[in-house]
C-alpha cells in the first residue's frame, strides 16, 4: 500500500476506535440519572419530596420498584434517585408509600433511626418502629447508612388495590415524614433500602436494588 | 521423533486462480467482515428465541420482560448463536461441511503472498495466525488498559467522584476480566503460534484449524465482554463470585460468555502446540536441545488444556444457575458458594502461572543471546518449567484463607505455595549463572528482559509474603494482592511480552522497530511501573481493600501518586504503540538477517520466512545456546542430503516421500 | 548451501569459575566481591527492618492476632532482605562489570552449568522455604488461628477463658453486630473491652462479605448460611477500622465503619445500656443463631399468604424459583 493510502487507514482507524470509546465511554460509563437540587426554604428546613412506586411504567424495566424525587423547581415527578442538599441543614423528608408490602430480611431496620427525635410520622403519628415480621407492615426502607439513618416506610393496606402507572399520582398510599440533620462536611451519602424487594433476584437485593434510580442513590451534600 | 510426510498444498485455496475461474474477490470469500454479519444475525436470531422461551416460561406477572431486555435467556442465547454466526462467517465450519459433503478439504492460501487480506480470514498458516493473535493481543491490552486508566482517574479521591458508583465498578469488573481472560494467551498466541514451529524446525503445526479457531474465538470473546457495558456491567469483578454472580442482572451473563469463551480457545491453543512440539520437531531436535521458549509453551499448554476446561465447567454452572433454575452456588437454595470458589480457583491458580510461564520462557531465550553465553543450568531451566507446572495445581486454596475453608487445609496449602517458589527461584539460578563472565548488550529486548528479572523478584517475594497465613489475613483483599499480582503479570510477563516483540518483530514482519523509541519505551515503561506499584503495597497494608471507590482520607497521598504514575505508564505504552505503528506502516526499516546474532533456529531462515518455513526439513545438530564454544556444531543443516533423513525415517516410504 | 553461518569468532575457552586469567591480568574474585557487598546490604536492611522498621509495621500491635501477624511480617521482611539483595546486588554487579566493552565481538565463557552451584541453590532455597512454611504454621496454630476466619469448626481456639462471643452479621451494605451473652441485642456499632478473647462469628445474609477488622487483625469471609470464626484479644484501646473486604455489589466500597476497643467497666456499662434501649428491637429479631435459615422469609412469605395477606410486586425469592428473568 502506498503512503497516503496507509496514512488514511490509520486516520480512519483511530477515528473509529476513539469514536466507539467516546461513545461507550459517555453514553454508558459517565451516564447518570439527573440530580435534584434542592435549597434551603424560607423556614431554614430542606423540604424533599420522594415516592416508591410497585412498578415503573417510564423505563425498560417496567417490573422494577423504583422510587421517584419531586423536582424542586418544576414539582414533576423525576425518574432519580440522586438529589443534592446543602451542608449543615435540617432536611424535612416527605415520602409517599405507594409500594405493598415484603418483610425485612434483618428486622433489626424495623426501627427508625437517625432522625431528629428518632421517630418518623406515618400519615401524622409519630412512630419509632414498624414491625415487618408480624403484618404486611413495610414496603421499602430509606436509609443513609453514612449518617445512621434508617426509616422504615409503611405500606397501604392489604387488600387495597395499588397504583399501576408510575410515577403514582393517585392510589393508596401512606405518607412518612421525618427530619434529619444533614452533616457540614461535604460529600457523598449513598443510600438504598434494606427490604428485599428485587423481585426475581437472589435475596431480593438484585436488579433494582442495584441500580441507581430505581431503589439505591446518593445524597450529595454540597457547602 | 518427526512426522516424516509433511503433507504438501494438495488444492489451492479459494483464493487462487484456478484454470478457467477469475480468483474470487475480497468480499466473496468469508472473512472477519462476513464473520460480523453472521455474529449480528446469529445474535438476533437468538435473541428472538430467548424471548419466545421466556415468553412460555414466565410467570404473568413479567408480560413485558421479553420487551423489557432484562432477561437472561435472550442474552445467552444471543451471544451463544452469534458466537456461531461468527465462526461461520469466517468460514471456520467450510472444511466440515465440504467433508460431509463427500469433497476433499481445502489447504488455504500457504502460496498467497502480499496483501493484507489473508490477516482478515480464517488461515491455516500459524504464522498468519501468529500476527493476528499479535494485532488483536495489542488492541486487547490496550482497551483493558484504556479501562485502567479510568480506575485510576476515580481513585484520584477518595470523596470526589468522577464515575457513579455503578460505572466504576463495571469499569473493575472489565479491566480485570479483559486483562486476565484475554493476557492468558498474550505469548503463547502470536509469540508461540509463530515462532514454536519454527523453533523446532517444523513445516506447520499439527492442527492449523484449531489454531486459528483458536485465534478467531478472542475477537468475540473481546466483544462479548465489552457489549456488557451496554447491558449494565457486572459488579462482581473478575472473579466472579456467587451468590454475587447468581444476584447480578444481565450484563454477567457477557462475562460468563466471554470467559467461558476464551476457556475453549485456551483449551484449543494448548492441545495445538502440544502435539506440535512431542510430534512435529525436526530430526536432531532432542528435548535436551529445545529451545527454552518452547519448553514453557509446552508447560503452559499443559496448563491450558488441563485447567481451562474447569473454568468452562464453572462458568456453564454459573449461567445454568442464572438461567435454568439450577442452584449450584446458591447457598440459600441448597446449593455452595465455596463449590464456585474451589471451582474458579482450580483453574485460576494455574492461569496465574500461564501468565508466568510464557515470560520465563521469553526472558531464558534471550538472555544468552545477549550475553554471549550458553544458557547456565539447562535442565534446572526445564525441570523449573515442570515443577510450576504440577505444583501450580496444588496451591489454589491459597486465595481462600480467609474464607472459611475447613482450617486443616491452611498448613497444606501454605507449604504447597511456599514450595512452588522452588522452582519458581529456578529462573533466577539460570538468569545469574548466564550473566557471570558475560558480555552483556543492552539492546532493547535485552532491557526488558532485565526489567522483567527486577520485577518478578519483587513480585514473587510479595507472593511469599502473601503465602503465609498470619500475614495473608492483613494482606488478603487489600492493595497488596493487587500490588503482587501486577508486579508478576505486568512486571513479568508484559515486560516479556514488549521484549519478545522487540527481539522478534524483524524475523516476523522483517521489520525493525525504532530503537531509540525502544529505549525510551523501556525506560518510561519501568520507571513509571514501578512508581505506580511500588506505593501499591503500602496502601495495602495501610488497610486499603481492592474494588473500592472511597478510601481513608490519610491514603489520598498515596493514591495521588500512584494514579499520576500509572498515567504516565499509560503514556509509555502509548509509545510503544506509536512506535509499532510508525515502525511497521511508515518507516519500515528492512530487516531480512540476523540482527542479533542469534543461534537460534528460527534466525537461521530469511525473515519473513518463506511459506512452509523451511525448504526442507532441517536436521538439527546442537543446541541453540552454545556461544562461547568454538567447537560447537552450528545450530542445524538446513539442507540435509538426502541419505541423511532416510537414515532417521522408520519406514522406507517415509524416507521415499521426503527425497 | 552451506549450515547455518556460525556465530562471531568463538570466545575463550570454556573457562568456569572463578580464578581464570585473561591474558596478563589477574581476574578478580567476583564471587568474593559479590559475597561482600552483599553481606554489607543485606546486614543493613536486616537491622534496619528488625529494630527501625519493625515496630511500626502494619497492621500494628494493638491485638493479639494483629501482634502476631506484625511478628510475621517482620521476620518475613527479614529473611526476604538478604534473598532480594543477593538477586539485586548480582545483578548490579553483572551489569556494570561483565557488560559488553565496544570493539570485543568474541563470545562469553561457554559454562553450561556448575553441578555445586545448582545443587547449593536447591538446598539453600528449599530450606528457606520450608522454615517459612514451619514458621508459618507455628504462628498459625499459636496464634489462635492468628485472626483468620476458620470456618465452622475452629481448631485453634484460646484456652482456658470464654472469649466474648460477637457475631458479625454481613449484609449488602453494612455490618451489624449481635452480642448473644447480652440478650442477643443487634447493633451497628462495634464496642469491645480491652484484654479480653474475642470470638468473632461471621457469616452474611445475602452474597460473600469480608469482615476486615484492620487493627484487631482479622479477616473472617461472611458467607450465607455459614459460620465464620475468627480470634483475637485487643491488647490496647482505642479506634478500630471495618471494611468489608470482598466485592459484594455496588456499594461494596461505601461498606465501612469504625468500632472502638474500650476499658472493661466502659464496656459493661455500654452493653447493659445499649440491650435497654435497643430491647423492643431486640424483640422483633429471630432468635440468635450461628447462621440464619435463608428460608426464613419465603416460609413468612407463604404464611402470610395462606393468611390471605398479599404483597405487590415487591415480592421476595419464591424457594422454587432461584433465578427469574
Amino acid at each position: 500500500m502506498s503512503v497516503p493510502a496507509r496514512v488514511v487507514t490509520l486516520v480512519v482507524a483511530f477515528l473509529a476506535v476513539a469514536g466507539g470509546a467516546s461513545f461507550l465511554v459517555i453514553n454508558f460509563l459517565l451516564s447518570s440519572p439527573p440530580v435534584e437540587a434542592y435549597t434551603t426554604a424560607a423556614d431554614g428546613q430542606v423540604h424533599v419530596t420522594m415516592q416508591e412506586d410497585p412498578q415503573n411504567t417510564v423505563t425498560n424495566k417496567p417490573d422494577w420498584v423504583s422510587y421517584f424525587i419531586k423536582s424542586p423547581t418544576t414539582g414533576q415527578w423525576v425518574h432519580t434517585t440522586l438529589f443534592q442538599v446543602p451542608a449543615g441543614a435540617t432536611v424535612d423528608m416527605t415520602i409517599l408509600g405507594y409500594d405493598g408490602c415484603t418483610p425485612l430480611r434483618n428486622p433489626f431496620w424495623s426501627k427508625v433511626t437517625g432522625t431528629i427525635g428518632n421517630v418518623a410520622d406515618v400519615n401524622g403519628k409519630p412512630t419509632k418502629a414498624i414491625n415487618s415480621w408480624s403484618g404486611c407492615n413495610v414496603g421499602h426502607t430509606f436509609s443513609i447508612p453514612g449518617i445512621g439513618l434508617n426509616v422504615p416506610m409503611a405500606t397501604p393496606s392489604v387488600t387495597a388495590t395499588l397504583c399501576s402507572t408510575s410515577p403514582c399520582t393517585s392510589g393508596p398510599h401512606e405518607v412518612m415524614t421525618f427530619k434529619f440533620k444533614v452533616p457540614t462536611t461535604p460529600g457523598d451519602y449513598f443510600w438504598q433500602c434494606r427490604v428485599p424487594c428485587g423481585g426475581g433476584f437472589i435475596d431480593g437485593f438484585g436488579g433494582p436494588m442495584q441500580t441507581i434510580g430505581y431503589m439505591t442513590g446518593n445524597m450529595e451534600v454540597v457547602s | 521423533m518427526a512426522i516424516a510426510a509433511q503433507p504438501q498444498a494438495s488444492e489451492s485455496g479459494g483464493g487462487q486462480a484456478i484454470a478457467g475461474r477469475a480468483p474470487r474477490p475480497w468480499w466473496g470469500r468469508p472473512n472477519m467482515l462476513w464473520g460480523l454479519v453472521g455474529g449480528a444475525i446469529g445474535y438476533t436470531l437468538g435473541h428472538v428465541l430467548g424471548n419466545y422461551l421466556t415468553g412460555l416460561g414466565a410467570p404473568t406477572q413479567y408480560p413485558n420482560t421479553a420487551l423489557s431486555d432484562s432477561a437472561d435467556w435472550p442474552i445467552v442465547l444471543g451471544y451463544a448463536i452469534g458466537i456461531v454466526g461468527w465462526l461461520a462467517g469466517l468460514g471456520v465450519f467450510n472444511d466440515i461441511l465440504r467433508q460431509m459433503a463427500g469433497r476433499p478439504a481445502v489447504q488455504s492460501d500457504e502460496n498467497e503472498v502480499g496483501g493484507l487480506a489473508k490477516y482478515f480470514r480464517f488461515t491455516h498458516d500459524h504464522k498468519v495466525v501468529g500476527l493476528q493473535y499479535l494485532i488483536g493481543m495489542i488492541i486487547y491490552f490496550c482497551t483493558a488498559g484504556l479501562f485502567a486508566m479510568a480506575i485510576r482517574t476515580e481513585l484520584l479521591s477518595p470523596v470526589d467522584h468522577v464515575f457513579s458508583s455503578a460505572a466504576y465498578v463495571e469499569i473493575v469488573g472489565e479491566h480485570g476480566t479483559m486483562m486476565m481472560m484475554l493476557m492468558t494467551s498474550v505469548i503463547v498466541g502470536p509469540l508461540g503460534n509463530y515462532l514454536v514451529p519454527i523453533m523446532i524446525g517444523s513445516k506447520r503445526v499439527a492442527f492449523p484449524r484449531l489454531e486459528a479457531l483458536s485465534f478467531w474465538l478472542t475477537p468475540a470473546a473481546f466483544i462479548i465482554l465489552l457489549s456488557g457495558l451496554l447491558l449494565g456491567g457486572f459488579p462482581f469483578g473478575w472473579t466472579g463470585y456467587a451468590p454475587l454472580s447468581i444476584q447480578s442482572t444481565v450484563g454477567a451473563d457477557s462475562y460468563a460468555m466471554a470467559f467461558g469463551l476464551m476457556g475453549i480457545s485456551m483449551v484449543l491453543a494448548g492441545f495445538n502446540l502440544i502435539v506440535t512440539i512431542i510430534c512435529y520437531r525436526a530430526p536432531g531436535m532432542r528435548w535436551s536441545r529445545l529451545p527454552m521458549f518452547v519448553w514453557s509453551m509446552i508447560a503452559t499448554s499443559f496448563l491450558f488444556v488441563l485447567a481451562a476446561p474447569v473454568l468452562v465447567g464453572g462458568m456453564y454452572m454459573m449461567i445454568t444457575d442464572r438461567t435454568a433454575q439450577t442452584a449450584f452456588f446458591a447457598d440459600q437454595l441448597g446449593g455452595s458458594s465455596y463449590l464456585y470458589q474451589n471451582l474458579f480457583w482450580f483453574f485460576g491458580h494455574p492461569e496465574v502461572y500461564i501468565l508466568a510461564l510464557p515470560g520465563f520462557g521469553i526472558v531464558s531465550e534471550i538472555i544468552p543471546v545477549f550475553t554471549r553465553k550458553p544458557l547456565f543450568g539447562y535442565k534446572v531451566a526445564a525441570a523449573g518449567m515442570i515443577g510450576v507446572t504440577l505444583l501450580s495445581f496444588f496451591v489454589w486454596q491459597h486465595h481462600l484463607f480467609d474464607s472459611g475453608i475447613n482450617p486443616d487445609m491452611r498448613p497444606l496449602f501454605m507449604l504447597t505455595t511456599e514450595l512452588i517458589s522452588i522452582p519458581t527461584g529456578f529462573i533466577y539460578l539460570v538468569a545469574m549463572g548466564t550473566f557471570w563472565k558475560a558480555k552483556i548488550r543492552f539492546t532493547v529486548p535485552m532491557l526488558f528482559a532485565i526489567g522483567m528479572y527486577f520485577n518478578f523478584l519483587i513480585g514473587g517475594i510479595s507472593g511469599v509474603f502473601l503465602s503465609d497465613v498470619p500475614a495473608d489475613t492483613t494482606e488478603h483483599g487489600s492493595f497488596f494482592v493487587m500490588a503482587h499480582f501486577h508486579y508478576t503479570i505486568m512486571g513479568g510477563l508484559i515486560f516479556a511480552l514488549f521484549g519478545g516483540i522487540y527481539y522478534w518483530l524483524p524475523k516476523m514482519m522483517g521489520i525493525k522497530l525504532n530503537q531509540t523509541l525502544g529505549k525510551w519505551h523501556f525506560w518510561t515503561m519501568f520507571i513509571f511501573f514501578n512508581s505506580t506499584f511500588l506505593p501499591l503495597f503500602a496502601v495495602g497494608m495501610a488497610g486499603q481493600p481492592r474494588r473500592v471507590f472511597e478510601y481513608a482520607r490519610n491514603l489520598e497521598t498515596l493514591n495521588d501518586w500512584v494514579s499520576i504514575s500509572a498515567f504516565l505508564l499509560g503514556g509509555s505504552i502509548l509509545l510503544f504503540v506509536i512506535n509499532f505503528v510508525w515502525s511497521t506502516v511508515f518507516a519500515r526499516v528492512r530487516e531480512v538477517g540476523n540482527p542479533w546474532n542469534s543461534r537460534g533456529l528460527e534466525w537461521q531462515i530469511s525473515s519473513p520466512p518463506p511459506p512452509g518455513n523451511f525448504a526442507r526439513v532441517p536436521v538439527v545438530l546442537s543446541g541453540p545456546y552454545e556461544y562461547g564454544d568454538p567447537n560447537a556444531e552450528p545450530v542445524a543443516d538446513l539442507n540435509p542430503p538426502p541419505g541423511v533423513l532416510a537414515a532417521t525415517f522408520s519406514t522406507p516410504q517415509d524416507a521415499k516421500a521426503e527425497a | 548451501m552451506a549450515a547455518s553461518e556460525a556465530p562471531p569468532s568463538a570466545g575463550s575457552g570454556g573457562a568456569s569459575g572463578a580464578g581464570s586469567g585473561r591474558a596478563g591480568q589477574a581476574e578478580p574474585n567476583h564471587g568474593l566481591r559479590i559475597f561482600l557487598i552483599w553481606l554489607v546490604v543485606a546486614l543493613a536492611a536486616d537491622l534496619l527492618i528488625w529494630f527501625v522498621w519493625g515496630p511500626h509495621l502494619p497492621p500494628g500491635d494493638m491485638a493479639s492476632a494483629a501482634n502476631g501477624q506484625q511478628f510475621d511480617i517482620r521476620v518475613m521482611a527479614v529473611m526476604a532482605a538478604p534473598v532480594m539483595a543477593l538477586v539485586l546486588v548480582y545483578g548490579a554487579y553483572a551489569m556494570i562489570v561483565w557488560r559488553h566493552r565496544e570493539g570485543d565481538d568474541t563470545d562469553g565463557p561457554a559454562i553450561h552449568g556448575n553441578t555445586r552451584v545448582q545443587a547449593t541453590w536447591i538446598t539453600v532455597t528449599s530450606v528457606i522455604v520450608l522454615c517459612l512454611a514451619g514458621f508459618g504454621t507455628y504462628e498459625l496454630v499459636n496464634g489462635q488461628g492468628a485472626g483468620a476466619g476458620e470456618g465452622p469448626t475452629a481448631i485453634w481456639h484460646p484456652t482456658g477463658t470464654k472469649p466474648l462471643q460477637v457475631q458479625v452479621i454481613g449484609q449488602q451494605w453494612r455490618f451489624t453486630y449481635r452480642y448473644p451473652q447480652f440478650g442477643g441485642f443487634e447493633t451497628t456499632q462495634l464496642v469491645l473491652p480491652v484484654n479480653r478473647w474475642v470470638q468473632f462469628n461471621v457469616t452474611s445474609l445475602d452474597v460473600i462479605h469480608s469482615f476486615w477488622a484492620y487493627q484487631l487483625g482479622v479477616k473472617a469471609d461472611a458467607n450465607p448460611g455459614v459460620n465464620n470464626i475468627a480470634f483475637t484479644k485487643p491488647t490496647s484501646t482505642g479506634r478500630v477500622v471495618v471494611r468489608c473486604a470482598e466485592l459484594c455489589g455496588l456499594w461494596h466500597g461505601a461498606m465501612f465503619d469504625y468500632g472502638k476497643v474500650v476499658t472493661d467497666s466502659a464496656f459493661m456499662t455500654w452493653a447493659s445500656q445499649t440491650r435497654a434501649q435497643l430491647a423492643d428491637v431486640t424483640a422483633m429479631l429471630p432468635p440468635y443463631a450461628t447462621t440464619y435459615d435463608p428460608t426464613v422469609i419465603p416460609n413468612i412469605n407463604k404464611a402470610m399468604a395462606k393468611a390471605g395477606i398479599v404483597g405487590a410486586n415487591g415480592y421476595y425469592y419464591p424457594p422454587n424459583d432461584p433465578v427469574q428473568p
